[in-house]
């Protein structure tokens, strides 16, 4: 079976790969670009096309489908109408997928829930990095403020520390949205004595 | 009071202008609902959202609720649309170097004599071995349809003279501009971005074509609206109050701003305020146009779902899609119009309400007084640019007709 993944974000389309590699489909072909996919749909002769779902290139591609008389006419999808839950997951999951008329839906299933569950697993590692860069920020926003707290009230950096967090105890606040309070209120005030 | 979340699937077009401004003005809120939207860029996206439960309803072209209904390309599931968003708004953007030899004094041409140039620039062109290539932005839209109607009418086939493309709308520019297209027919702001680029100037507006063109409509799956009919009343009602308050120039400001947020069209204020206040700019460096009835709203009953508009848009469908006819397909695609929970939503509102559910199509040649169940309705010309008339009870006739 010939798999064409199209996606421009590309690392995401090479986990989808390895993970096809792993259950042994071999031969797949990953497109990130939107210059000559078309072209490059036509070279591979896919049997089935995943696409990320919010892709730009999608209705242009659909309309592709529907009159190329280059590659066999794939239809939107996938699996037959029983299996509407393994499509409601590839939607909840990002995925779009198309199969080539005639194929055998069976062969698809495994296809497409692997991929569901990459897009998924690479959705959960975007969230991990992006708490890890907030965690990052915060971090560095707190020791912003704790810098000012030192320099302009004289403390020592575990006194400022402490104020932060007292503060945002009584204050029911985040120790961030202190911190951000006090680096604001430095920027418009630094100045005045 | 509780609110009833119900989450919209829309493109950043200005005709999702209703919802989002329903939500924004206060008046979903009112209605006892709560909005939540999710924006795509393409209308296959906004599509599996709605058909697989991700959204309850959607901003979405007619034509593509037709498509979904008679399973073209996809399983069949049936939709419902219980209100239209609006009536036209989209124009045809040329590339400078084909304007100038479709309509050298720079200003909206006349759609045949657009045409007549048009036909001479595709036999020039024959020498050459060079075809022209127009962008429509889905293959089910009412642009599509509606540049083909043109183009057909005037004896020009779009299919063997000149290529017809789908090309996303934020992309409409780039695509002129690298000469990827020679054209595109396209909904606002896109025609606008484009021209204040400097990649193209608007040549014709849909509404030139057909002058009451449905365009986007509020679409839901048949079973959902069974379901919700409660809800989908309320916000019927919403949306109808919001599109009397988008008619209003003093309004126009305001509701510009709001749309050009990031969260929804994330485009230029002025752009969107002139789309809205059919004030159009056909030109780089030039003045705005007023184009009447540029993108037509609210009067004469203009968001009531005709049962004939759903028809000429199947009649396109067949004849440009290798389809044949049946009665039993021409039904359903009726049945999708829901012109009676309309009627339902807005019963006892001062609005007026037309007793019939289709009409003769470009069949209007004055002000003309219809039936109605409430209110007083009085319908202007409608007509196609070719003068034909559509009856939906006559449509294998018609479409025999056809050019």
């Amino acid at each position: 079976m010939r798999i064409a993944v199209i996606d421009e974000n590309a690392a995401r389309a090479a986990i989808i790969e390895q993970g096809l590699a792993e259950v042994g489909e071999r031969d797949v072909f990953i497109i990130s670009e939107r210059k000559g996919m078309v072209q490059a749909i036509a070279k591979i002769e896919p049997d089935v096309v995943l696409v990320d779902l919010g892709n730009p290139s999608r209705d242009m591609l659909e309309e592709y489908f529907a009159v190329s008389r280059a590659v066999a006419k794939p239809v939107a999808m996938f699996v037959d109408q029983s299996d509407e839950d393994s499509i409601a997951a590839a939607v909840d999951a990002g995925v779009s997928a198309y199969i080539v008329d005639g194929m055998s839906q069976h062969r698809l299933k495994p296809i497409l829930d692997l991929a569901v569950r990459r897009f998924n697993a690479f959705s959960h590692l975007q969230a991990e990095l992006q708490q890890a860069r907030d965690a990052l920020a915060d971090r560095s926003i707190i020791d912003k403020a704790k810098l000012i707290l030192v320099e302009k009230r004289n403390m020592t950096e575990p006194e400022a520390h402490k104020l932060l967090r007292s503060h945002a105890m009584n204050n029911n606040k985040r120790i961030t949205e202190i911190a951000e309070a006090i680096v604001t209120a430095d920027q418009l005030m630094g100045d005045v004595k | 009071m509780t609110k009833d979340l119900l989450s919209v699937g829309f493109l950043p077009l200005v005709d999702a202008a209703l919802p989002i401004l329903a939500q924004e003005l206060g008046i979903a809120e009112e209605h006892g609902l709560d909005l939540r939207f999710t924006k795509d860029i393409s209308w296959a996206a906004v599509n599996d959202r709605l058909l697989y439960g991700q959204t309850d309803v959607a901003h979405m072209l007619a034509p593509l609720t037709i498509a979904n209904t008679l399973g073209r390309g996809r399983p069949a599931k049936a939709m419902a649309v219980p209100f239209v968003l609006g009536l036209n708004g989209n124009a045809l953007t040329m590339s400078n170097e084909l304007a100038d030899e479709i309509v050298p004094d720079g200003k909206l041409a006349a759609p045949v004599d657009a045409g007549a140039r048009l036909t001479e620039v595709i036999s020039s062109h024959k020498k050459t071995g060079r075809r022209l290539k127009f962008g429509v932005v889905h293959r089910y839209s009412s642009h599509n349809y509606m540049l083909r109607y043109w183009l057909a009418g005037c004896g020009i086939d779009p299919d063997k003279d000149i290529d017809i493309v789908t090309i996303s709308p934020p992309f409409a520019a780039d695509a002129l501009d690298n000469g990827e297209i020679d054209a595109i027919c396209v909904g606002e702001p896109w025609n606008s971005v484009a021209v204040e680029r400097g990649s193209g100037r608007i040549v014709l507006v849909t509404a030139q074509i057909w002058q009451r063109g449905v365009e986007k409509v509020l679409a839901m799956l048949a079973e959902n609206l069974d379901e919700k009919r409660d809800i989908v009343e309320r916000l019927i009602r919403a949306l109808h109050e919001t599109a009397a308050r988008f008619v209003e120039p003093e309004n126009w400001e305001t509701n510009s701003a709001i749309l050009a947020r990031p969260e929804y069209l994330d485009g230029s204020v002025e752009m969107i305020r002139r789309a809205i206040s059919d004030r159009i700019l056909l030109s780089k460096n030039s003045e705005t146009s007023h184009i009447p009835d540029f993108m037509f709203q609210y009067h004469e009953a203009a968001n009531f779902p005709w049962k004939s508009q759903a028809s000429w848009l199947y009649s396109q469908m067949l004849r440009w899609d290798d389809m044949t006819y049946s009665h039993e397909d021409q039904l359903k695609v009726e049945a999708i119009f829901r012109s009676n929970v309309y009627r339902c939503a807005l019963d006892g509102i001062d609005t007026p309400m037309p007793s019939a559910n289709s009409k003769i199509e470009g069949g209007i040649e004055g002000p003309l007084a219809v039936g109605t169940t409430q209110g007083q309705l009085t319908l202007s010309s409608d007509p196609f640019f070719d003068d034909r008339i559509f009856d939906p009870d006559k449509l294998p006739e018609y479409l025999t007709n056809l050019p």
